[in-house]
């Protein structure tokens, strides 16, 4: 199981997953404005055949800001929001944000640690309505609360399920079936 | 079934196989699609393999006008009490065809989230095999099923 | 990636949407009315009256402010409902609808707040099919795995896994051979024309045309022959797999695709013959469930509803993946965000992967059909029996699977219902650590209740069917 350690003031640790990443301005102007406004923001670059992402890992802080000023800054297309369990690094969890300029053609994946003791973050439905039901699937699936979501319910599982199946501690296995009380009609 | 000694214009047969003729002869099924096999069912309905040969065209929206559940696709632990209460909304003398191997036994799916095969929670007749069976293995299944009302007695 | 393509339609100005009334300003509210307006008798009969039937509309509503006719006229939808606080609670009822029904394609259930005829609120409810895909992908090694994503969204089966086989093809940053790219490109947008002949299908008969069911269904069957001689399989074919593809195409496949493409343009057209100047068809898909530009980029819509309502945009130009810019083709672009702009540009879209499919038949270059890279490929089967070590290889790569590099990569493809994303991580073993499906239906049906509110409840099927949710893609 994870042990808690506090976070450092960038808000995204050495981790598992590689070495810190260093603090160099992105090339591009509107991604370098970003990554001046916001401290805590570290750019990167993924280049593979066919493909080029730039990501940005951001503290949780300033999080529902940069989604905001990248908005505006041209990113206008909300494509997919998901959290992935690491398990045993920490920050435990990962929300991951992709969105999209249409032109310039352009994609932006942003990501943003979070501990498994407060698993909660700030809601982005304020600024991309389409984030409501990937923030519900998140917190159905894999447990990360959205504060300032207007309807943090389960989406996908039965209300009354126990756990989030998606985390790295949640078993795969089939469960016995569950009888409930026939269909409740309002 | 006409006996010799009948004269013309008159047809005697046994009970059980006069209304066993007759149920399988215009079964309704229930349009219960869940995933792939759904597809599949509805392009078996479709004018390329013609179900209606077989007098079950009429795939009812409502199940208390129909004879035959087909569960075509994966049971979710939502849709199990879903279902449950469609086949009992039934009314009897009612069947059911399991189609697909996720129907069947959770197929490749064996995690949190399905039932592992339909059959745990209604009584089923006729398991399709296939993932997701053709429209030719459903009509098999359909056709076995009938086989098998044909062969049973009109108490079930 | 630099340059942005001319994403809006090169060979038509406005292709082809251009609805049979005069409509002005259409994007304006005032003109709502204009749109849902209907010929009524002692006015004069307008120009496509004439020309859709013998003897002129049917309709013969009093003139006027007859409330019941209004609303029978459907002009009564936004423009004249007044806020709701005045309406009392108790003249609202809620309905369910799903999630056995047989007009929500699939599982899908929606709760409505009705007042009279009309919708003021709705809630999808979804769920029903939720199969875990995402936590089974976990337990699957990497070449397992595309036979788990492609039961995902099981109407365009190959768009999975060529999204998925594309994502772990960048983490392992293998070169696919030109020949399975374009095997790629042929089988997935014949796999676009069999699914939007099936939106055909359904979309017809939701709005009463039976026999667009029947036509939809035979021309569909034409493609699934062709990929059942393939692939094997109908449908889940499991034939786009990381590395290539799982086997050359038979011999003879120029003959089949050729005559495909005799054929299902003959059935696009005949498609269109029935529903293009049908009254019944237009009055029932024009000017309902509209969804704006602005709307669509909230709610992350995508693909041909975001088309219809004026964004240019399709993944196949801005972020081309698996050579598919090497083949000419346009993207229709919509105008007033109906259904009946998602039909035209639905249909539209068949003709543009017809054109493609032409061009891969004219120019499909020779080559293997999937990577030399040994790490990926299991080794030919003459090797196996002449090596030991192509045996050992062999027997690792099927019981324990190739590694993956560690890393994160993300890959979309332009589906038949959008922007279908595939979100892999990697933390370096044989077995992805988290695999994540963005599925563009699960983008439409969240915005559903933006296309349905305030519509009327006959539309709702109208608005449903022209989203084309596929419910395995919503819950995966």
């Amino acid at each position: 199981m994870s042990e808690e350690q506090s976070t450092t003031e960038e808000g995204r640790i050495e981790g598992a997953d590689g070495p810190e990443i260093e603090r160099v301005l992105p090339a591009d102007e509107t991604l370098a404005a970003l990554a001046t406004e916001f401290a805590s923001a570290r750019f990167e670059v993924f280049e593979a055949a066919g493909a080029s992402w730039d990501i940005v890992n951001v503290s949780a802080d300033e999080y529902h800001a940069l989604v905001a000023a990248a908005q505006a800054a041209g990113y206008t297309l909300f494509i997919d929001l998901c959290a992935v369990d690491y398990l045993r690094r920490t920050p435990r969890f990962d929300v991951v944000v992709h969105i999209e300029s249409i032109t310039p053609a352009r994609r932006l994946r942003i990501k943003i640690g979070v501990p498994a003791s407060d698993a909660s973050i700030a809601s982005i439905t304020d600024i991309f309505a389409g984030a409501n039901f990937f923030e519900r699937e998140a917190y159905d699936l894999m447990g990360v609360d959205f504060t300032g979501h207007p309807d943090m319910t389960r989406i996908l599982l039965p209300d009354e399920w126990e756990g989030h199946p998606l985390r790295k501690d949640a078993s795969v296995g089939s469960v016995p079936i569950q009888f409930k009380a026939s269909y409740k009609t309002t | 079934m006409a006996g010799e000694t009948t004269p013309p214009g008159i047809l005697l047969t046994t009970m059980d196989k006069g209304v066993n003729w007759a149920r399988t002869r215009s079964m309704w099924p229930a349009a219960f699609g869940l995933a792939c096999c759904a597809i599949e069912m509805m392009a078996t309905g479709g004018s390329h393999n013609d179900i209606s040969r077989f007098g079950m065209e009429v795939f009812r929206a409502s199940p208390r006008q129909a004879d035959l559940m087909i569960v075509a696709g994966r049971v979710s632990q939502k849709m199990a009490p879903v279902l449950r209460q469609v086949y009992d909304q039934m009314a009897e003398p009612k069947w059911v065809i399991s189609m697909g191997a996720c129907a069947s036994t959770g197929g490749m799916f064996n995690n949190y989230a399905l039932v592992q095969g339909v059959d745990q929670i209604v009584p089923v007749d006729m398991y399709v095999p296939g993932c997701p069976p053709g429209p030719q293995s459903l009509l098999h299944g359909i056709l076995s099923l009938q086989e098998e009302i044909m062969a049973g007695t009109i108490r079930r | 990636m630099s340059d942005t393509p001319d994403l809006v339609t090169g060979d038509r100005e406005t292709p082809i949407i251009e609805p049979p009334v005069s409509v002005t300003e259409v994007d304006e509210g005032a003109s709502r009315r204009e749109v849902h307006d209907m010929w009524v008798a002692g006015t004069e009969e307008p120009e496509w009256v004439r020309t859709a039937t013998d003897e002129g509309a049917q309709e013969m509503l009093p003139e006027g402010d007859d409330p019941a006719a209004a609303i029978q006229r459907g002009i009564a939808v936004d423009d004249d409902f007044v806020d709701s606080d005045d309406t009392d609670a108790d003249q609202r009822q809620i309905i369910n609808m799903g999630p056995q029904h047989p007009s929500t394609h699939g599982v899908l259930r929606l709760h409505l707040e009705l007042e009279g005829e009309t919708i003021r609120r709705v809630k999808p409810i979804i769920g029903y099919l939720h199969t875990g895909m995402e936590k089974t992908a976990e337990t699957l090694s990497y070449m397992q795995g595309a036979t788990n994503v492609t039961r995902m969204d099981y109407l365009s089966p190959f768009h999975n896994e060529l999204a998925y086989s594309l994502a772990v093809e960048q983490l392992l940053r293998v070169e696919i051979p030109a020949r399975a790219q374009a095997i790629r490109i042929l089988m997935t947008e014949l796999n676009r024309v069999a699914s939007h002949l099936l939106w055909v299908a359904t979309q017809g008969m939701d709005v009463g045309a039976v026999s667009m069911m029947l036509f939809g269904w035979q021309d569909r069957e034409l493609c699934l022959e062709f990929f059942e001689k393939v692939t094997g399989l109908r449908m889940n074919h499991n034939y786009i797999r990381p590395g290539g593809v799982a086997a050359d195409l038979p011999d003879g496949w120029e003959d089949d695709v050729e005559s495909l493409l005799v054929k299902l343009p003959a059935g696009i057209d005949r498609h269109e013959a029935i529903l293009n100047k049908n009254p019944i068809f237009l009055d029932r898909t024009r000017g309902v469930g509209v969804i704006t530009p602005e709307e669509c980029r909230q709610y992350g819509v995508s693909g041909p509803i975001a088309r219809g309502s004026g964004i240019a945009h399709d993944l196949r130009k801005a972020f081309p993946y698996s050579g598919i810019e090497q083949y000419e083709f346009d993207v229709p672009v919509g105008k007033h965000g109906d259904v009946l702009d998602r039909y035209f540009v639905r249909m539209e879209e068949m003709r543009q992967s017809l054109r493609i499919v032409h061009q891969v038949l004219n120019t499909m270059p020779a080559g293997d059909y999937r990577t030399e890279d040994r790490k990926v490929t299991p080794p030919p089967r003459k090797r196996i029996d002449e090596s030991m070590e192509a045996l050992i290889h062999h027997f690792k790569l099927f019981t324990e699977g190739f590694r993956v590099p560690a890393g994160e990569a993300y890959q979309g493809v332009e589906s038949p219902r959008g922007h279908l994303g595939v979100y892999i991580v990697s933390q370096g073993g044989a077995r992805p650590w988290r695999l994540h499906v963005r599925a563009p239906s699960f983008a439409a049906v969240q915005a559903m209740p933006v296309m349905m509110t305030d519509s009327l409840v006959a539309d709702l099927v109208a608005t449903l069917a022209s989203a084309d949710p596929v419910l395995g893609d919503v819950d995966r």
